[in-house]
């Protein structure tokens, strides 16, 4: 599905990633740990196609096609999600609004009539509930004065309005109370199938414990310096990355 | 990767053309250029005015060749050459119509590029239009329905005609003849414009409606409208307009007056879209234009405008809050792109005791555009407990165009309360990158942003009037993002 081969990239000339290899098949989960600044956001934005960021070295392929000279809207058209570290804010913006006008563009841009009415409200409600979202709230300006939890609540409500194929969740568990996180993270595990795939980005190990990983990858200055099973989560969540930084420096 | 750089953007932005840039060719009968004392008692003797009429105009002129363009907005622009301007066009086929199968062809054809005809319209929304193209009148529509009501709407020349008791009455009495440099000009050579009465205790059923084109290579537009809203009476007035793109600048100096007597309510809103010359910043029409509405006790005055054309824009809609309990209200929305430059806001006079306005101001600039936001709040000595509260918002695109705020209180009684907020803000490319990888284009993205800045006042247009506002947002701000 995903598959990206020495991948170096670089924003106001600053190189960040630098030499990325990683595939990602249907129906796998791979989550990606890693210290602060090591390039995991750089990662999940350069993999969305945002323009900021320019791709030095290497390739991005989706679904067998390189991807690196199409927009961030197109990626997102063929089905690639990026739920925000920092989601932004949309004054005026309902959700509802907000998912309709996203729901109907990426229709349009597969030469599709705009979802009837009827059926966008029948989608938002069973996509709220699965969410436990009230659907009060989807009337309030799209993150503006959302709690931080309630932001990535929402992040997944778009997912699920969406159905992407492959989903990068950046940090998405951080900000969310214990039940949010269950429901959140059920929510995910709902929607998954053989068909699509998730990316994980997590500081913890308490998010892999519900959406659990086939592969879990650490990141470090701009390369992946370890990859393993599950069992890699827990080995960091008690030693802390040095032991993995000595090895990477040695 | 694809590398869409703010200079790209604004390369398309140039390649843009004006959308409804087109010139119908009606055969008209065109003054000679120039002003002067014969000329204006022309426009009346060819309107077949009465006297008081002609001697109104006159005093008018005599008062204008005295006075002195004004240059405190902040606006730079060549000043017209006044005598270079023709004050008289009128189409020249039949001068009225029955029905929308008289009327020219040409004009209908204009009517439906512009995705409004007046077909639709009626059929649509149940709109009575009275048509504005060039200056005379040429077709209006849903008289008799409205007629049943004793309601009148009509061109100001019929009604200076048929109901010269209330024009002259009214006329003038909100905005004088010597008000200012432009509406002393208005008064001596205004062509033709709207009148509307709702008699006492009438609810107008419709919207009122009037599409104002300037049509006529080098005439000058000068309306001239009045809306007398008797005691206990309501009505919502529309105005919206385009202008055919034009190489030179094209002069437009309306007066619109308006009078809501005791308990009555008036909503005017405006939908303004004239040519706003091209990316050079050459062309475009100037618009300087005097509204002012008079409140008397328990009245209302709503001002509603979204403006996103003309080169220049100078326009104030104000209210005068002579009656105990009044109210004013004034929202707005004003783009400006390329080189445009308005000038806009608002004054509220306070005069009557217990009166309240609102000011929602929301300005958007982009390209190398400016926009400056003036208002006047004025409590008299007199005006107890009067209120105002006053929002001012800026979202500015680029870092080339300016916005500007320019509020001025004047407070004589120690009563009055006034609130005064304002904010600027800039579309963030983190926005624009959200709502991209939401699957949302670039153009949409901003369409949506811009939208939602003016929800509060979008949300104040009449339903079909606000999904036209939307759409010419959109028009105006295509391929312009900072
Ligand atoms: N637009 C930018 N301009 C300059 N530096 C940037 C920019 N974006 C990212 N960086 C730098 O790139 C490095 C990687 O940042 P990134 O956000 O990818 O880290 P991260 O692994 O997601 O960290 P965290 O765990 O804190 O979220 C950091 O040093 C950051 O400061
Ligand atoms: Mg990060």
């Amino acid at each position: 599905m995903l598959k990206i081969k020495n991948l170096h990239a670089s924003v106001e000339d600053k190189s960040i990633l630098k030499g990325i290899n990683l595939e990602i098949k249907p129906g796998e989960v791979h989550a990606i740990m890693g210290p602060n600044g090591s390039g995991k956001s750089t990662l999940a934005s350069v993999i969305a196609g945002k323009e900021d960021y320019e791709v030095t070295d290497g390739e991005i392929f989706f679904e067998g096609k390189d991807i690196n000279e199409l927009a961030a809207e197109e990626r997102a058209h063929k089905g690639i999600f990026l739920s925000f570290q920092y989601p932004v804010e949309i004054p005026g913006v309902s959700v509802t609004n907000f998912m309709k006008t996203a729901i109907n563009e990426t229709r349009k841009a597969k030469g599709l009539e705009d979802m009837p009415a009827k059926d966008m409200l029948k989608l938002i409600r069973e996509k709220a509930e699965l969410l436990e979202i009230d659907r009060k709230f989807l009337s309030r300006s799209l993150n503006e004065g959302f709690s931080g939890g309630e932001k990535k609540r929402n992040e997944i409500f778009q997912m699920a309005m969406l159905e992407p194929k492959l989903a990068i969740l950046d940090e998405t568990d951080s900000g969310l109370d214990i039940d949010a996180l269950r429901i959140v993270a059920n929510g995910v595990n709902k929607l998954k199938s053989k068909d699509n795939a998730v990316l994980v980005i997590t500081h913890y190990q308490r998010l892999l414990d519900y959406i659990v990983p086939d592969f879990v990858h650490v990141l470090y200055k701009g390369r992946i310096v370890k990859s393993g099973t599950k069992e890699l989560a827990h080995e960091l969540e008690e030693k802390g990355y040095d032991w993995i930084k000595e090895e990477v420096n040695a | 990767m694809n590398k869409y750089t703010e200079d790209d953007l604004r390369e398309e932005l140039k390649t843009k053309e004006y959308e409804y840039g087109f010139y119908t060719d009606i055969k008209s009968d065109t003054f000679p250029i120039g002003l002067n004392e014969d000329i204006v008692k022309a426009i009346s003797l060819k309107k077949e005015e009465p006297q008081w009429m002609t001697d109104w105009r006159l005093e008018a002129f005599k008062a204008w060749k005295e006075m002195e363009e004004p240059d405190w907005a902040n606006v730079n622009y060549v000043k017209p050459d006044f005598q270079a301007i023709s004050y008289y066009s009128a189409p020249n086929s039949k001068p009225k119509y029955n029905s929308l199968d008289e009327v020219d062809p040409e004009l209908l054809a204009t009517f439906e590029k512009l995705g409004i005809s007046i077909d639709e319209q009626k059929k649509l929304s149940n709109v009575a239009m009275d048509v504005v193209v060039d200056s005379v009148s040429v077709a209006t529509t849903f008289k008799k329905t409205l007629g049943e009501k004793g309601i009148i709407f009509m061109s100001i020349s019929e009604a200076i005609k048929e109901h010269p008791e209330l024009v002259k009455k009214y006329i003038g009495t909100v905005v004088p003849q010597k008000d200012n440099f432009y509406a002393a000009l208005n008064s001596a050579v205004f062509s033709d414009g709207s009148f509307c009465y709702i008699p006492k205790g009438v609810h107008c059923p419709m919207e009122l409606s009037t599409y104002f084109r300037i049509n006529q290579a080098g005439t000058g537009q000068f309306e001239r409208t009045l809306v007398i809203a008797d005691e206990g009476s309501y009505v919502s007035y529309l105005e919206g307009c385009t202008a055919p793109s034009r190489d030179e600048n094209q002069l437009h100096a309306a007066v619109v007056e308006l009078i809501a007597l005791d308990n009555a309510e008036i909503k005017y809103s405006t939908v303004q879209n004239w040519y706003p010359g091209n990316a050079e910043g050459k062309g475009g029409v100037y618009n300087f234009v005097t509204k002012r509405g008079l409140c008397e006790t328990n009245a209302k005055i709503s001002w509603t405008q979204v403006e996103t054309g003309s080169a220049v824009t100078w326009k104030y809609p104000s209210c005068v809050l002579k009656g105990d309990n009044s109210v004013g209200e004034f929202y707005s929305i004003a783009v400006t792109n390329n080189y445009q430059q308005a000038d806009t806001g608002t004054k509220m006079i306070h005069l009557g005791k217990n009166t309240k306005s609102t000011i929602i101001s929301k300005g958007i600039s982009a390209g190398k555009s400016q926009n400056s936001y003036r208002g006047l709040v004025k409590i008299s000595p007199n005006a107890d407990n009067a209120r105002n509260f006053s929002q001012c918002d800026s979202l500015l695109m680029g870092n080339e165009c300016g916005a500007h705020t320019f509020p001025y209180i004047e407070a004589k009684n120690k009563s009055a309360r006034i609130e005064h907020e304002a904010t600027t803000s800039k579309i963030g490319e983190d926005q624009i990158f959200y709502c991209n990888q939401r699957g949302i284009s670039t153009e949409k993205a901003i369409a949506l942003i811009v939208n939602g800045f003016s929800k509060d006042v979008l949300n104040k247009l009449p339903m079909e009037f606000a999904v036209e506002a939307q759409k010419l947002l959109e028009i105006s701000l295509e391929g312009s993002v900072g």
